[in-house]
């Protein structure tokens, strides 16, 4: 009896030794796409400053604006950036602004199932709009067989997938709809769920990926990172300046890249069909949320200097797990932006 | 009361008997209290939760009024929203789950309760048990893979050959859709109508199985006029309990029917439900407007349920007193 008493108090003291010694924990929540990302971002540096446990949610985007605005966790995480309103909300809040900084990059891809075509096909940005709005319904319509001479396109229902979540796939998918077609703008919008006018809705990357694969002639979009790990075809799109680019992490980084010489000082900029004559259109910054004050300085330093590593050391793991990383432009700009957080 | 004035004392022999008597009847009190806020707190949680759903849905109750009720738009982005399709879409697949489950899910009860050896009957209750606890996102799992494929390639397409003159078995076979949720939630629901029923018909008095072989009726006479009658209320019950799992089932359903908000005769059409869409889109819905109309959603979910119980109750009422009147006769 006395023993195990022993033994319990000497393991309540070590583990007492532990907790005190973890010192410092900071919380976050927001966006899923990255959250590989984060993660393997937050192991790395708690490996490296072992007083610093970061704590991220994967709640969604919406939460994680949410979350940040209500002051429940340190740092917040989006797909998409705070709209006015959002920003509003914080600042009437807190009495200070909340900051965007940019992490790494993804893209959506158009993936689709049709019996007998195997090669990639090319998009042009009036066919998606056309399928997603259901004006284009076969996939022989001239929109579609025009950029793909000599590939045997069937006289078959296009049958649309999209996601039934809201998703910020979702959301830089409309984003770029909405940039091409003034009737998508107009009709349906940009978030993260729409009003579809045609399709069915699957539960995430993998719902929208399983429809696609069981029901022939079917279309749909999925995050570039699943579609590659999962070793989906998908199609080429032609971008602004009319070259056919398949989305990759060279095209992805290249259409940030093109859009870093307009950034905004507030990191909030769409870069869905962006200039650049390598650029993918659909691709996406995906964002940390963090308060331009702070009022526990340790927090403060921690999460600067995660920010900071990020930017730099941090960077040199994103293509190992399929995310394209930032241009140099940008991670000059972020640093420079970091310096201003009190 | 023997068993506690037995036990008690020995808990407490040192006690002096008049204290302990006094104790005795505070206990007894106590335990009433205890007790009684237990059952209260049932009601309670009834109704802060409607309270809350009341308080979280001030928004769009103020700004659609009854529209909500009836309209069929929802499009976030113009924060424009009506729960016409899915609550239509929850009612539909919950009513074709239990035209499909009730039939199957009784006669099986028959069998097992009646007819079956009482091994065989065993057996198969401990299989029924262990369906019923599967989680509900097994049952999505195995519609989304199985029950999909098969209704687009062979049942739909056979539907629309033989009975495609009817409105439900029009328009394209997707697999997925009002028809496919209706038979993956008939799937989930008829263990539970299979156990309780049995259960039900089982304790059912043997004098009555037995008077009524006395009178010459044959063994299904016995079964059908007299033990399901008598197991009537309890049978129905277990109806309700189905019923009430098949309206508030989530992810199975968000799974296979499509999660489109189309109000369609046509079973192959792709719907939505008032639980898919909720759990769909609550996470990442950005504005007061939007999250508001979510919860308003779970407002009109709780109303719908405790309509179609009252509606069921009802129903039962009328025919048991049909049924007692025929036996008068």
């Amino acid at each position: 009896m006395k023993r195990i008493t022993r033994i319990l108090l000497v393991a309540f003291a070590l583990a007492g030794f532990f907790i005190a010694r973890a010192a410092l924990s900071i919380t976050g929540a927001g966006a899923t796409f990255p959250y590989p990302m984060y993660s393997k971002w937050f192991a790395e540096y708690h490996k490296k400053d072992a007083n610093i446990e970061f704590n991220y949610q994967s709640i969604g985007s919406g939460g994680g604006i949410k979350q940040i605005t209500e002051g429940t966790v340190d740092f917040g995480a989006s797909d998409g950036p705070m709209n006015d309103d959002q920003l509003k909300a914080f600042q009437d809040k807190h009495g200070f602004p909340v900051l965007h900084f940019p992490t790494v990059l993804g893209a959506d891809v158009l993936t689709y199932n049709i019996p007998g075509v195997t090669v990639d096909l090319n998009f042009t940005p009036e066919a998606i709009a056309g399928i997603f709005l259901g004006k284009i319904t076969k996939w022989n319509d001239p929109a579609i067989a025009g950029t793909n001479k000599g590939v045997n396109l069937p006289a078959n229902d296009i049958y649309v997938v999209h996601r039934s979540d809201g998703s910020g796939t979702t959301y830089i998918w409309t984003d770029y709809l909405s940039k091409i077609s003034d009737d998508w703008k107009n009709k349906v919008g940009k978030n993260t769920s729409v009003n579809w006018p045609v399709g069915l809705g699957g539960k995430g990357n993998e719902g929208v990926s399983g429809l696609v694969k069981q029901t022939p002639n079917a279309v749909g979009y999925v995050e570039l990172i699943y579609a590659v790990q999962n070793k989906m075809p998908y199609g080429a799109v032609k971008n602004s300046s009319g070259a056919f680019i398949k989305a990759d992490l060279a095209s992805v980084t290249a259409a940030a890249a093109g859009a870093a010489k307009n950034m905004p000082d507030d990191f909030r900029v769409s870069i869905t069909d962006a200039p650049g004559k390598t650029a993918y259109p659909i691709s996406s910054f995906t964002w940390l949320l963090i308060p331009s004050k702070f009022s526990d300085a340790s927090k403060r330093d921690a999460i600067k200097g995660f920010v900071k590593w990020m930017l730099a050391d941090g960077q040199n793991y994103t293509e190992a797990l399929s995310y394209a990383k930032l241009p140099k432009e940008v991670v000059a700009k972020e640093e420079k932006a970091l310096n201003s957080i009190q | 009361m023997s068993t506690a004035s037995t036990t008690l004392p020995s808990a407490g022999p040192a006690a002096g008997s008049r204290s302990f008597l006094s104790r005795l009847r505070e206990g007894d009190e106590i335990a009433r209290l205890v007790t009684f806020l237990f059952a209260a707190s049932v009601v309670l949680i009834t109704i802060l939760l409607v309270f809350e759903l009341w308080q979280g849905s001030v928004l769009p109750r103020h700004k659609f009024g009854f529209a909500f009720f009836h309209t069929s738009v929802w499009d976030p982005v113009f924060e424009k929203f009506g729960a016409l399709p899915f609550i239509y879409g929850t009612v539909v697949t919950s009513v074709l789950a239990l035209l499909i489950a009730v039939p199957l899910g009784i006669g099986a009860a028959i069998f097992l309760a009646e007819l079956a050896p009482a091994r065989v009957s065993d057996t198969l209750e401990f299989f029924i048990d262990l369906l019923a606890a599967v989680p509900s996102v097994i049952y999505g799992l195995l519609g989304f893979f199985i029950v999909v494929p098969l209704m687009r390639e062979y049942v739909q397409p056979g539907l629309k050959n033989t009975l495609g003159f009817l409105p439900f078995f029009q328009g394209p076979a997707y697999g997925l859709g009002f028809l496919t949720a209706g038979i993956v939630l008939a799937i989930m629901v008829i263990p539970y109508i299979i156990s309780v029923s049995r259960e039900v018909l089982l304790s059912v008095p043997r004098d009555q199985r037995e008077a009524a072989l006395a009178l010459g009726s044959t063994r299904w006479e016995s079964t059908w006029k007299v033990v399901v009658p008598f197991a009537r209320s309890g049978i129905m019950g277990s109806i309700f309990l189905a019923l009430a799992r098949a309206l508030g089932e989530t992810m199975a359903v968000s799974m296979v029917i499509g999660n489109a908000p189309i109000i369609s005769a046509s079973l192959f059409s792709p719907g939505d439900s008032i639980a898919s869409v909720i759990a769909n889109q609550f996470s990442e819905a950005t504005g007061e407007l939007y999250t508001q109309s979510l919860i308003e959603l779970g407002l009109v979910l709780f109303l719908l349920t405790f309509l179609l119980n009252g509606l069921a109750r009802i129903l039962i009422l009328v025919t048991s007193q049909r049924g007692s009147g025929m036996g008068n006769a």
